[in-house]
């Protein structure tokens, strides 16, 4: 409903008949777009027992299961969450490095030709709009179960997110040392080595670590399909209701990211 | 791509005092590459099993084509809940951040005790990710589309409050001040002095959260939490690639769409 209030003003703050019937067929539109999806919302199917469920998880949350962290046979939290950790390194690390010729490819001052960069531009789009789990599972199929699937999946969506991020900090490079390189009679690769990647790097790797960042938080949730991680235990704990196992590894996973934020965050401040 | 870029950065500026930064950058790239090695020994990724791998994720993709177009009329009914799911978890998400962005604001007098808790909460509902909500959700409320509105009303909830939150602190302070001096209410100022300069904002970010929730609301049913990833998970566990690419083609379509108008709708508002 809140939409309407700020559209329509913005545009035409006189109020007259034209603007009002904008008005009018707006929050028409809204209401009727509100209506259908509540409409679509099945509440029949909820469970009677979630208030007793609920108290249970709430039990489970204060009374985590803390030996889980540490078991000499394996397949505990803190085996899980390195793995993810890794996961995540990894295939941001994959992304950088292979996303640097797309970033080229996609970067309208790097060619002559429009249609070199704007094909580029739709490569790196259709790449990115295939969400990160349903690449997991596209891999798991191929690959097998396990972190080598999550360490592709997370590494293709990254290529199409990076790789974009990447072509907009070439597309905003100064032209002066390149310029300058060309009349000195400097070749294609010498322009690239002198004046353009001094100029990019340090934006990449910032681009990289904010990557690291939404990568892990991509890669606790990978391993409930299978690729790998400490989603695997997480969908193990669900599935037979161990809450407090569930409430240790949840707690495990914040600790994990509120680590890894702080320590990206200070790396990228010495970055830039 | 490592060893070239190591003494790269910086270099033009000022080629004298560069040693000791050189080495700090060297130990930097050493460290990194450390990392890796230590990354692929533990989970047995190496570039070999890269290149080996590719062929098979071949023949998967020439398995998915030609698509099952004839399961198109089967999966429209879930792909539409799966937009209903989107659009009810964003709204409510986006109106339970309202007030908690008010009260983590710094610039609107609301006292510490209040808006460092309301900032923590924030910071530890961004780092559940949707999948994992989703997930407790369906254990908690069943199987269903229930669970994943749910679960998308928290996410949204965290990101937008994050981004209202600084959008507000952002805003001019003129008219606040003025209407502290002529003695208006907080209600007032929140009124006529935050609300007007804060609602593009806030629109564009709900905007913003719905493009990612279309995204988050089609796999959550990989979890059982309603929608079309239901369907793609039953088509994958069936071996049934043909009616896996339609889903995953359609899903594609609706997100293009979606983020079609979303943007030209953003670009409006501010």
């Amino acid at each position: 409903m809140k939409n309407t209030h700020t559209a329509a003003p913005a545009k035409a703050s006189g109020s007259t008949l034209l603007s009002r019937l904008r008005l009018a067929l707006i929050v028409i539109l809204v209401a009727a777009v509100y209506y259908w999806s509540v409409q679509g919302m099945q509440f029949e199917g909820i469970q009677g027992t979630a208030g007793t469920v609920s108290r249970s998880i709430l039990q489970g949350f204060l009374h985590p299961d803390w030996s889980f962290v540490y078991l000499a046979e394996g397949e505990d939290l803190l085996r899980g969450l390195l793995d993810t950790l890794v996961i995540s390194i990894l295939g941001t690390v994959v992304a950088a490095v292979v996303c640097i010729p797309f970033a080229f490819w996609a970067s309208s001052n790097m060619s002559r030709r429009l249609a070199v960069s704007g094909s580029g531009k739709i490569v790196l789009s259709v790449i990115r709009v295939f969400p990160e789990i349903i690449v997991a599972i596209l891999f798991i199929k191929a690959v097998g179960p396990g972190s080598f699937a999550g360490v592709l999946a997370l590494g293709i969506h990254s290529v199409g997110m990076l790789g974009k991020l990447y072509s907009e900090t070439i597309e905003s490079i100064d032209r002066g040392p390149e310029e300058a390189l060309i009349a000195s009679g400097a070749n294609r690769l010498q322009v690239l080595r002198y004046a353009v990647l001094p100029q990019v790097i340090p934006q990449f790797l910032s681009y990289s670590l904010y990557r690291f960042e939404i990568n892990i938080r991509s890669a606790t949730t990978l391993g409930l399909v299978g690729a790998g991680g400490i989603g695997t235990p997480l969908i193990f704990a669900l599935q037979v209701r161990n809450w407090n196992r569930v409430g240790i590894i949840l707690l495990g996973i914040i600790v994990l990211i509120i680590l890894t934020d702080w320590i990206s965050g200070w790396v990228r401040r010495r970055i830039i | 791509m490592k060893t070239p870029a190591s003494t790269a950065p910086l270099q033009p500026a000022a080629p004298e005092i560069l040693p000791p930064r050189k080495t700090k950058q060297l130990a930097g790239w050493l460290v990194l590459i450390a990392v890796l090695i230590v990354c692929s020994i533990r989970t047995k990724v190496t570039p070999y099993q890269l290149i080996t791998g590719l062929p098979q994720m071949g023949s998967l993709l020439r398995e998915m084509f030609p698509p099952d177009w004839s399961y198109l009329p089967t999966i429209w009914a879930p792909m539409m809940e799966t937009v209903q799911i989107a659009i009810l978890g964003t709204t409510l998400g986006g109106l339970l951040a309202i007030p908690v962005a008010l009260l983590s604001a710094s610039n609107l007098q609301v006292s510490r005790w209040i808006s460092l808790p309301c900032r923590m909460i924030l910071n530890l509902v961004r780092t559940i990710p949707d999948l994992l909500f989703a997930a407790i959700f369906v254990a908690v409320f069943g199987i269903g589309p229930f669970a994943g509105m749910l679960a998308l009303v928290f996410f949204s909830f965290g990101i937008i409050a994050k981004l209202t939150f600084e959008a507000i602190e952002a805003i001019d302070p003129g008219p606040l001040e003025a209407m502290t001096a002529v003695g208006a209410n907080r209600m007032q100022i929140i009124r006529f002095g935050v609300v007007p300069q804060a609602l593009p904002y806030f629109m564009s970010y709900l905007l913003y959260t719905f493009e990612v929730n279309i995204r988050a609301a089609a796999v959550l049913g990989l979890v059982g939490a309603g929608g079309i990833g239901l369907l793609l998970d039953r088509a994958l566990g069936l071996f049934r690639y043909d009616r896996a690419s339609i889903i995953i083609l359609l899903t594609l379509v609706i997100v293009l769409v979606i983020d079609y108008g979303s943007t030209i709708i953003r670009r409006k508002l501010l």
